[in-house]
């Protein structure tokens, strides 16, 4: 260690209770960032995993366009074919053709307009979690039954419960009119209202036959291991799919825009927060540096004296503060893994989260997510704020008469 | 050559609604080796000469060149390297950093002047020996007595062999033995180096030992008298 370096770290600890305090917020904020990035972040991937193993799929196969305007004719020719493919060659089980379309759904009493989803009920129940959310009856056996799966919303508004028929209308492939009678076979409850009473499923022989699809389908949907593998994934399907064939790729985020905003506004509004508090932080190293320059400003004038430059003088300002942030740093990031990690194992709750949590399928328990980004992107920021509130003390200096500075007292 | 010469060098300060002349039309000229005393009474001017000499204060008007060299209109940088190089201070009240050892305060300056740390610690060591101090190296000033304090700062004055030193009542908290070491320890340096001194005071017993005693009154020089060394 140079004398500098000597100079500033036993400058450091002139005042120990004034360089704990200092250190000690910036480990109390650092912790708490470390804490509050990794829940957040936890929370943002059980979030996204859900909402597609809900429905979406982390990618979906599909003709160019019908992502933007939901056309019935616009199809993945020959899906099944594509789907078992896709599934021997990524050696992934939770790949499923999924067809769509918009009908109208009427029971003996009422009408209503639905989206009905043609449905693989072997493959479907690996990608999606509404097979595991039917809370009567059951889902859909074979390919071709005459089945239909309505939400809970929907069953009410028509009045009908397990048994009944319901008629589908609506228009096929070819633009003819398609229509159906279908038993309710399950009535499912995800908890989101929006989907219980606007959806339903049928098999995805059944769906063929009323809508005259001829093999294809509107959608093969893939199902990741996690959003890390997203990427190479979609690389390796692109890689896979046949040429001329208008066929793309979508990725989740493209797929569901709205849960990226989402994420993206709710990162927004609790890095805002977050900013504030590294503000508060810097304020009280400023203040402690500040302070600390005023009481040496004798022995700064000193020092110019003997020949030391202002702007020599400011960098040893900077690199006390930058000992001080440093140990913040490391306290900080090693007291917030540590509670975090903890959470890691034993999961985080809060009264009335279990029954909040049921209502939209997802675990009673949060468990944060701790990686090398969320361990030190708060206490990085918090040192680098650190050291832009020195920028003042130091800059200070530059003003300092050596003359002036010798008779302060 | 003259390691200091100063023409017709003014400085005025306002005290209140008051001009206070520290520096009134002052002509000086001091040769290379010289030892000197500036006497005056407080007030007199002797601290604000000093000072326009080491670069510290600029004048109002008038020339200050140091070996050579005019100063007056330097910048801020090429002062503050003028005195790492050529000249060393040593004030009243020691003024040694606190958190730094003995050795650790000779040692400061050369390493701004960016000399290496093997030659640095040696150096600091050997300085230190000579005024003194051996044995005393690895004390905080807090530890030291006020004799062994101001030889810290001379020695940190005179570690980079300055051409000129220029002390400002550098006894002045020092009792007559030390007083008398520290005047003997200038007057050695002096002889043995040529480092030219300039020493402001207003005790008797230090302007015993200049070669050429400087009086000022009112920020004027008032007398310049060449003496025998006592």
């Amino acid at each position: 260690m140079n004398i500098t370096s000597r100079l500033a770290w036993r400058n450091v600890w002139r005042h120990p209770r004034r360089t704990w305090l200092t250190i000690g917020a910036m480990v109390f904020s650092n912790a708490l960032l470390v804490f509050m990035i990794s829940i957040q972040f936890g929370m943002y991937e059980l979030m996204i995993d859900n909402t597609l193993k809900a429905f979406t799929g982390h990618l979906q196969v599909q003709a160019v366009g019908y992502k933007d305007d939901l056309k019935i004719r616009q199809v993945v020719p020959d899906a099944r074919s594509v789907a078992e493919r896709l599934r021997s060659e990524l050696e992934l089980e939770t790949i499923t053709v999924r067809s769509s379309a918009f009908v109208l759904l009427s029971s003996e009493d009422r009408s209503y307009g639905v989206q009905v989803f043609g449905v693989d009920p072997e493959y479907e129940p690996r990608v999606s979690s509404i097979p595991g959310l039917v809370r009567e009856g059951h889902y859909p056996t074979g390919r071709d039954a005459q089945e239909i799966v309505i939400g809970k919303v929907l069953a009410r508004n028509l009045r009908v419960g397990l048994g009944d028929e319901l008629t589908l209308l609506g228009s096929g492939r070819d633009g003819s009119f398609a229509a159906a009678v279908a038993e309710v076979a399950g009535i499912f409850d995800s908890g989101v209202t929006d989907m219980d009473r606007s959806i339903a499923e049928i098999p995805v022989g059944f769906f063929d036959d009323v809508f005259y699809m001829e093999g294809a389908s509107h959608a093969v949907v893939i199902v990741t291991p996690d959003l890390a593998s997203v990427p190479g994934i979609k690389s390796r399907v692109e890689a896979s799919l046949p040429i001329n064939e208008g066929l793309v790729v979508h990725d989740w985020d493209a797929l569901q825009p709205g849960l990226k905003q989402a994420i993206q506004a709710d990162i927004s509004s609790a890095f805002f927060m977050y900013g504030i508090l590294v503000i508060l932080v810097a304020f009280s190293v400023m203040n402690t540096q500040l302070m600390s320059v005023l009481e040496r400003t004798h022995e700064f004038g000193i020092v110019m004296s003997l020949g030391v430059t202002p702007g020599r003088l400011g960098t040893l300002v900077i690199l006390e503060t930058g000992m001080m942030a440093l140990a913040g740093l490391l306290l900080g990031a090693l007291a917030g893994g540590l509670v975090t990690l903890w959470f890691t194992y034993n999961g985080f709750s809060y009264p009335g989260m279990d029954q909040m949590a049921a209502n939209f399928n997802l675990p009673s328990r949060f468990y944060p997510q701790v990686t090398v980004l969320t361990l030190f992107l708060g206490p990085a920021v918090v040192f680098v704020g650190s050291i832009l509130s020195s920028l003042y003390p130091a800059l200070r200096l530059h003003w300092l008469q050596p003359v002036a500075a010798m008779r302060a007292v | 050559m003259s390691a200091v010469r100063c023409i017709d060098l003014c400085k005025t300060y306002r005290q209140g609604d008051q001009d206070i002349k520290a520096l009134d039309h002052v002509d000086l000229d001091i040769p290379e080796g010289d030892f000197v005393c500036l006497s005056a009474p407080s007030g007199g001017g002797k601290t604000t000469l000093l000072n326009a000499i080491g670069g510290l204060d600029v004048p109002d008007s008038g020339e200050v060149w140091v070996a050579g060299r005019r100063i007056d209109q330097l910048s801020k940088g090429d002062l503050a390297a003028l005195r790492l190089a050529q000249i060393g201070f040593v004030f009243q009240a020691y003024n040694l950093v606190p958190v730094l050892s003995a050795r650790e305060n000779v040692e400061f300056v050369m390493q701004v002047q960016g000399i290496a740390s093997g030659p640095r610690r040696e150096k600091a060591m050997a300085i230190l020996q000579e005024v003194g101090l051996e044995g005393l190296e690895d004390r905080r000033p807090a530890e030291m007595s006020g004799g062994q304090q101001q030889r810290v700062a001379v020695a940190r004055a005179i570690v980079s062999r300055p051409a000129l030193v220029l002390a400002d009542e550098p006894t002045a908290n020092l009792d007559s033995v030390t007083s008398g070491e520290l005047m003997t320890l200038f007057v050695e340096l002096n002889q043995m180096h040529g480092t030219t001194f300039v020493i402001a005071t207003h005790d008797q017993s230090v302007m015993a030992y200049a070669r050429r005693l400087i009086k000022m009154l009112d920020g004027k020089i008032v007398g310049d008298i060449d003496q025998q060394p006592g």
